[in-house]
């Protein structure tokens, strides 16, 4: 517990800066991850307990596309692509068999699931940690300074890709067809069906949406974080922590959640360094305590 | 009851019949660490099987228990020769997890279905932190070290792995029974009935939130025991066993075994400790070969080992009949 340099650090306009930058960056990452996560949840209700490995994927995909072809946007291109292509496969293969279970069954098969790919990323890459992928040429420039505070630029392209992508996701859900469809099948699915649509293949399209985010996610935090099998296992439960915040299902609660857990996540490092997580599980229990269908739940659902 | 008492005199038999019958290490090994996982996945079950109700958090007792046990052993009160210190310290370990599962429970017995594992997960990973902040009791990410004496009380000297063999296998018909009890009394029966329709339940005059709270009290004291005996095995605690994955564990090996029937847990903790001591010297590769045996269940059988053979031979009675 450090309560006086977390005062210090309010008092100094060059932290404030400093943390809420690195709060952001934070926060839009993990709502990525997250968004995909409640999308899941929401029009699927499978709680995707392996949405971290798939995380996990995209960032290793993205490592080998980055070395295949040294373009930093390929790579990520090619970690979103090949993720959403995993995720498809696990919906069909092993998430539509269990639709309609109890919850454990289907946590089970997401537990063998990342079980199974933290192997895998050991059999093909190897057991070492590999180092993160770096900024691209492009942002290795000289960090701006802002209200006396030194903001890297690269920081800020992550924020804001992560905000086009949310923009995106909000579009594609508001105002497409297949978002449409989706909203639709999450309403009420046998209808839908009856309406002659391949309520399958939307499903399996939400789950392969879902999954492009993570793998998204992965490949943008790997250009900062070192790389290792099970690297999914934190962020995973991040991303309930933001999901529940926010309400299950509720994109806009998970953007809000992200972002307040990405706070608590800066600052906590300066205030208490060892009680960052348990600040945001204290969150959680308080948020679920308080009001159990999350900040913006659906109180029926 | 007399039924229940005579099996579980025989499992304790059984188990020790196992011990003289065979030197191999490697097999005492997985009995010790199987009774200990019978005890924790059995003492879940009674929330996940009678209660439906899937708790996250499990493990946050079985940690307590280890915890405080190993806390109080480690203590100045207990030296070489206080007899009395590892039957006390079972004692303080299992009343105080009640009391944390007594809290814990009261905040959140009231959230329903996944909710529920939500707020029992926090909860968990709540400990989880702060064992790892609070550096000086616990020893932060390094565990409880340093060891502890392991006094002789009434002659069993749980330092000698004979004895602590004894006293697992002893520890796990006693809780086994004593779970059973609990399962098949009237509050047993009102569990399940809770379980199936709340509030039918409550019509008829249950105390629907008190029973839940007291299962989930009940379930985490015997999840402490387990957590003492870890502990004792280990002869320290480490904050992995307030981690999630230790939840996910007898979680797994209800699924594996069972919910159904009350044996079900237990035999999954067998076939999981033997899987495990298996599959680990055969391969590094653990989690592919666990992560297969998992698919095959869930999606293959659909339910636990027992639940399945009980679904076999039920049709085979009703195919005669």
């Amino acid at each position: 517990m450090d309560l006086p340099a977390l005062a210090d650090c309010f008092g100094a306009s060059s932290c404030v800066v400093f943390q809420v930058v690195g709060g952001l960056k934070i926060g839009m990452l993990l709502f990525l991850v997250a968004a995909g996560l409640t999308l899941i949840f929401g029009v699927l209700g499978v709680i995707n307990f392996a949405h971290g490995s798939l995380y996990m994927i995209g960032a290793y995909l993205a490592h080998t596309a980055l070395q295949a072809t040294g373009s930093f946007a390929l790579a990520v291109l090619a970690a979103a692509v090949g993720t959403a292509a995993v995720g498809a496969l696990f919906e069909r293969g092993v998430i539509a068999r269990v639709y309609g279970s109890d919850a454990l069954l289907q946590l089970l098969v997401c537990y063998a699931f990342i079980l199974i790919l933290d192997d895998l990323v050991i059999v093909i890459w190897g057991e070492e940690f590999l180092s993160s992928l770096g900024a691209p040429e492009a942002f290795r420039t000289r960090p701006l300074p802002v209200a006396g505070a030194v903001v890297p630029p690269f920081h800020l392209f992550l924020i804001g890709a992560s905000a086009a992508v949310a923009a995106g996701l909000w579009l594609i859900m508001a105002r497409t067809r297949f978002g449409k469809l989706a909203r639709a099948t999450a309403e009420n699915r046998r209808m839908v069906s009856a309406l002659g649509i391949d309520t399958a293949a939307v499903m399996t399209g939400v789950f392969a949406l879902g999954s492009l985010l993570a793998g998204l996610g992965g490949a943008l935090a790997a250009s900062e974080r070192s790389l290792s099998s099970g690297m999914g296992f934190s962020v995973v439960i991040e991303s309930f922590i933001v999901t529940v915040i926010g309400g299950m299902g509720s994109i806009s609660g998970a953007f809000v959640a992200a972002l307040l857990i990405g706070m608590a996540r800066s600052f906590g490092a300066v205030g208490f360094p060892l009680f960052t997580d348990g600040l945001m599980f204290l969150l959680m229990a308080l948020v679920l305590l308080a009001r159990p269908q999350g900040l913006f739940g659906d109180p029926e659902g | 009851m007399r039924r229940d008492a005579a099996f579980a005199v025989s499992a304790f038999l059984a188990l020790l019949a196992l011990r003289a019958a065979t030197d191999d290490a490697g097999l005492h090994d997985i009995a010790v660490k199987s009774a200990i996982f019978a005890i924790f996945a059995l003492s879940l079950n009674l929330l996940v099987g009678a209660l439906g109700l899937v708790s996250f958090g499990h493990a946050a007792f079985f940690a307590s228990g280890a915890y405080v046990f190993g806390l109080f052993m480690q203590s100045e009160a207990v030296g070489p020769d206080s007899a009395w210190a590892i039957p006390a310290a079972l004692a303080l370990a299992v009343s105080s997890s009640a009391l944390l599962a007594a809290v814990v429970g009261a905040l959140c017995i009231r959230a329903r279905a996944i909710y529920f594992s939500f707020l029992t997960l926090a909860f968990q990973m709540l400990l989880y932190s702060a064992i790892l902040a609070a550096v000086p009791v616990t020893g932060g990410d390094q565990g409880l070290m340093g060891g502890f004496p392991k006094p002789s009380f009434l002659g069993v000297n749980l330092g000698d792995p004979a004895h602590m063999y004894v006293a697992c296998a002893a520890l796990v018909s006693l809780c086994g029974l004593a779970l059973r009890q609990i399962s098949e009394s009237p509050f047993g029966y009102a569990l399940r009935m809770i379980r199936d329709n709340p509030e039918r339940a409550a019509a008829l005059g249950v105390p629907v939130g008190l029973h839940r709270w007291l299962a989930f009290v009940l379930a985490g004291a015997f999840a402490s025991v387990a957590g003492v005996l870890q502990a004792l095995l280990d002869v320290g605690a480490f904050p992995e066993w307030a981690f999630w994955a230790k939840s996910a564990e007898p979680l797994f090996m209800i699924l594996l075994g069972g919910s159904n029937l009350f044996l079900g847990p237990a035999a999954g903790a067998i076939v999981f400790e033997t899987l495990n001591a298996e599959v680990t010297a055969h391969t590094r590769y653990y989690g592919l070969v666990l992560g297969g045996v998992v698919l095959v269940f869930a999606l293959g059988l659909r339910r636990g080992l027992l639940d399945w053979a009980w679904l076999f031979v039920e049709r085979r009675r009703d195919a005669r009949t």
